[in-house]
């Protein structure tokens, strides 16, 4: 007995009456990448937790094109930082962005990595903002997976209305060779100054 | 089960008929029945124990500073105290800068189900210097070089005493001391620029690989540069 | 047949039920005899090979690491020689903070510190600074804190289930254990109105009691959740590539455990009895009724086994639970440590005062200090609190289990081969926030 016969590869010619559109090459483009983000879970704390919930049966963020999870940073479109990342890990924290290659955005995920949140003290980085670009800040502490599926749709937003003839889109962030800052050190300053409650608490005692 | 296993049984020397533990009620804050083990220590080490008293239930003892290691191993190798479990190193300064600096161990003897709060005081501007406990248990390991890294306080006998959870280069001093403000003591900026100024791919400093004798095994070139200095720790 | 000591003779599907519905337990290796035979680790296969040592660096971003944590591996081959664990990387100054808060106000902190545990953090450090003020708690606001340490137990080993499997090579179980967790959360959001970090207790009772339908929805979870366990037993369990990256790794003894200061599953798979609702117990729990398991040699997978059986213990105190929840006060009736309700705080001259005192000044203890530790997943955990009369602590020290356990994770892996370092490191349930602090 014989093998069935291979089937033959089928070309149809092109007979002019397929169905066709036209499109600007930005909306085409910006509608793969945003459909398709890859994310890298940069993932310390308690958001972590609340990433993997999203990631999980019930959330599920496969439903929007995340359903492969770059864990390595060379694969990865997308960072999402969850949880507060204290000053020794700010060098990692730079490593990893600038291993990603572009296009490349980061979500920063929970009050700790926006804004250093309730751990305004001598070990946390007020902001990875200060560290990296940040795209779109997820609140809460933890942000529920609805907010955090919020602020990735926001990010799909803003993917398709990015323009190609935008040549500063795709700039590397370029730090001060000597300090490794990427904003003046004053600005740091200013905005890590402690603010609403936490400015009236710093007496330890009484 | 290999014949070795013999399983540590919390609350096997007490025999069978020892009263179940239960949840303690209504626990005074000063007084209430000491812990045996107190009057062991003094009639062992006459006049090492400062002091003794039960705070809220639990036996607090403050020893001479040369000899808590003594007592701790006596105490962990003795068969009618057996204390085989560590359940924490740590410090306490207060805010009254007058009063001294307190090491706490905190030991459990699982055979007899006992608590015991073991205190030395250090004065102010005396030496940081404490005995480790790291030879009787390896639990001491990073508990003392936590402590170490947060008040500065150095166990003597411990053999890898490093910062631990700071990174090595970190210049502010010791955090949890009174002295150190919350925010720390540099600004945000130069806090973040000296955290940068780290490099993450760095793999060890000299004092870790020279506590495994792998000093030698490196290429040339890189013990040299470990030689003059170059932490590459973080 | 003959067996090598690398034999496992699982087959892949089960066998099925026994009589209780469990999964029916068949040995792993049977000798020409029929006799049953403990699986052994396999020998170090490696020859003295004279070769350069590698260092490979793990971490403090890689996804098997469960956080960020940092090992730093010498490989012989393929065999670990050395492994330098580097930890830190996740320190946020927790104690420090806490000299600066009052007793409620630490509250918050304790929840993001071992996260996977909140509420069993909260109740302990409610007990410890409960402990300083010299409060004694209501019946009622004991058994819904039993409640909540025993609802945060499942959710935490079920984080653990889930992320191990994926480590070793499953996906479902962890897509099963997150479907549980979120019938949790939903309790706890109904409770409390947080999902994760939940803050749920105050000094001298609890944020909230619980709705009204929330015994009917926990006893509908303990009626069904041990089916889930079942399953992933049976998924798990007897699984041949879970049985051959568990068996015989990470062997600790129960004196070196004990030595090393492990404490929950980790000690009491390494033969180690000792668990602190059953030796130094707290909210009454000499009065339920569960037992604790004990492992019998110590590796990776009895850590698993004790797991899983705590889980079913945890199930069963939660059907006590419900069962003798009484009615009465959830709070203390002591208004210098409890608000007043709002509406008294704002027609009550005497509420108000006290409504104000609190809020501006906190509730100050006494001059002392008190350790108290309780059960966490993860082991002993305790909470260390001074006072020097002010309404802040002077120290607040967490006694973290999973930072104890991980000290030991040097002697667990060396020797072992660079693929089992991931399997070994995730037996010991870290959680970064709460080694770090």
């Amino acid at each position: 007995m014989g093998l069935s016969p291979r089937p033959e590869p089928s070309f149809t010619e092109l007979t002019g009456d397929e169905p066709w559109m036209t499109t600007k090459l930005d909306a085409f483009v910006n509608w793969g990448r945003k459909n398709s983000l890859w994310p890298m879970p940069f993932g310390t704390a308690c958001c972590a937790i609340e990433f993997m919930a999203s990631a999980a049966s019930k959330y599920d963020l496969a439903r929007f094109g995340m359903e492969r999870q770059a864990f390595s940073p060379r694969q990865a479109d997308l960072l999402i930082c969850a949880g507060r990342v204290p000053f020794k890990l700010a060098p990692v924290l730079r490593r990893i962005w600038q291993q990603m290659p572009q296009p490349k955005w980061c979500i920063s995920m929970g009050a700790c990595a926006s804004s250093g949140g309730m751990f305004d003290n001598y070990a946390v980085v007020q902001g990875i903002d200060s560290i990296i670009p940040v795209d779109v800040y997820v609140p809460g502490c933890p942000p529920r997976p609805e907010g955090l599926l919020y602020g990735i749709m926001m990010l799909q937003k803003k993917v398709s209305n990015e323009r190609m003839s935008d040549k500063t889109l795709r700039n590397e962030m370029e730090p001060d060779p000597k300090s490794q800052l990427y904003i003046p050190p004053s600005v740091i300053d200013e905005v890590s100054e402690p603010f609403g409650n936490s400015v009236h608490q710093t007496r330890s005692g009484l | 089960m290999s014949a070795s296993f013999s399983p540590v049984i919390a609350g096997s020397a007490l025999g069978p008929n020892a009263p179940a533990p239960a949840t303690p009620r209504n626990v005074p804050n000063r007084g209430g029945a000491m812990n045996p083990t107190v009057d062991a220590i003094r009639a062992r080490f006459s006049g090492a124990v400062q002091r003794a008293d039960v705070v809220w239930g639990e036996t607090t003892i403050v020893v001479d500073r040369a000899r808590v290691h003594d007592i701790i191993l006596w105490l962990h190798d003795d068969p009618s105290q057996s204390y085989n479990y560590l359940s924490d190193v740590t410090a306490v300064e207060f805010r009254d800068l007058e009063q001294p600096l307190e090491v706490v161990w905190h030991l459990r003897s699982l055979p007899y189900r006992r608590f015991l709060r073991v205190k030395v005081l250090i004065e102010k501007g005396s030496s940081m210097d404490v005995p480790s406990v790291w030879d009787i248990y390896k639990a001491a390991d990073w508990l003392e070089r936590e402590c170490y890294d947060m008040f500065g306080i150095t166990f003597s006998g411990h053999p890898d005493l490093r910062r631990l959870l700071m990174w090595e280069q970190y210049k502010e001093g010791y955090p949890l001391r009174k002295d150190f403000p919350l925010r720390g003591r540099f600004s945000r900026s130069e806090q973040l620029r000296q955290a940068l100024a780290a490099n993450p791919e760095a793999r060890y400093s000299k004092e870790e690989l020279s506590i495994a004798d792998a000093f030698e095994d490196l290429p040339v070139d890189m013990r040299r540069r470990l030689d003059t200095g170059e932490r590459t720790g973080e | 047949m003959a067996t090598t000591k690398r034999t496992v003779e699982v087959s892949l599907s089960t066998t099925g039920l026994d009589a209780h519905g469990k999964p029916q337990r068949v040995p792993l290796v049977v000798d020409e005899s029929g006799q049953t035979v403990a699986l052994e680790a396999p020998p170090s296969m490696e020859p003295d090979l004279n070769g350069e040592h590698m260092l490979i660096n793990i971490g403090p971003q890689h996804p098997a690491t469960h956080g960020v944590l940092r090992l730093v591996l010498e490989l012989d081959g393929e065999t670990v020689v050395r492994c330098i664990p580097h930890i830190g990387y996740l320190h946020c100054g927790f104690e420090k903070i806490g000299e600066y808060r009052q007793y409620n106000q630490i509250i918050p902190w304790t929840d993001r510190e071992d996260y996977l545990n909140s509420p069993g953090n909260n109740v302990a450090f409610a007990l410890g600074a409960e402990r300083l003020f010299g409060i004694e708690i209501t019946e009622r606001c004991k058994v819904l804190r039993v409640m909540a340490c025993e609802m945060s137990r499942i959710i935490s080993h079920l984080v653990w289930l889930g992320t191990t499997c994926i480590d070793i090579g499953a996906f479902t179980p962890f897509l099963w254990a997150f479907q549980q967790r979120e019938k949790i959360y939903e309790m706890l959001e109904s409770w409390i109105g947080a999902r994760l970090t939940t803050t749920l207790t105050r000094v001298g009772g609890m944020g909230a009691d619980i709705p009204d339908d929330f015994v009917s929805k926990l006893s509908a979870f303990v009626n069904t959740f041990p089916k889930v366990v079942d399953e992933i037993d049976r998924v798990v369990t007897r699984n041949g590539i879970w049985v051959g990256r568990t068996v015989g790794l990470g062997v600790m003894s129960p004196e070196e455990a004990t030595n090393f200061g492990l404490s929950g599953p980790m000690g009491r798979a390494s033969g180690v009895a000792f668990d602190v609702r059953k030796d130094f117990p707290y909210l009454d729990y000499e009065t339920y009724d569960f037992d604790v398991p004990v492992g019998t040699n110590g590796d990776v997978y009895d850590r698993f086994l004790v797991r899983m059986e705590e889980l079913r213990q945890s199930t069963r105190i939660l059907a006590q639970t419900i069962k003798r929840l009484p009615d009465g006060p959830v709070n203390v009736d002591d208004h210098r440590v409890i608000l007043p309700p709002k509406s008294r705080a704002t027609s009550d001259m005497e509420s108000m005062i006290h409504h104000f005192k609190q809020v501006m000044e906190g509730p100050r203890p006494p001059i002392g200090e008190a350790y108290v530790a309780v059960e966490s997943p993860k082991g002993e955990k305790g909470y260390y609190m001074v006072s020097d009369g002010s309404s802040k602590p002077v120290r607040w020290r967490i006694r973290p289990p999973s930072f104890v356990n991980l000290s030991a994770i040097p002697a667990m892996v060396e020797g072992h081969l660079l693929s089992d370092v991931i399997a070994i490191n995730a037996s010991i349930d870290i959680v970064m926030g709460e080694i770090d602090r």
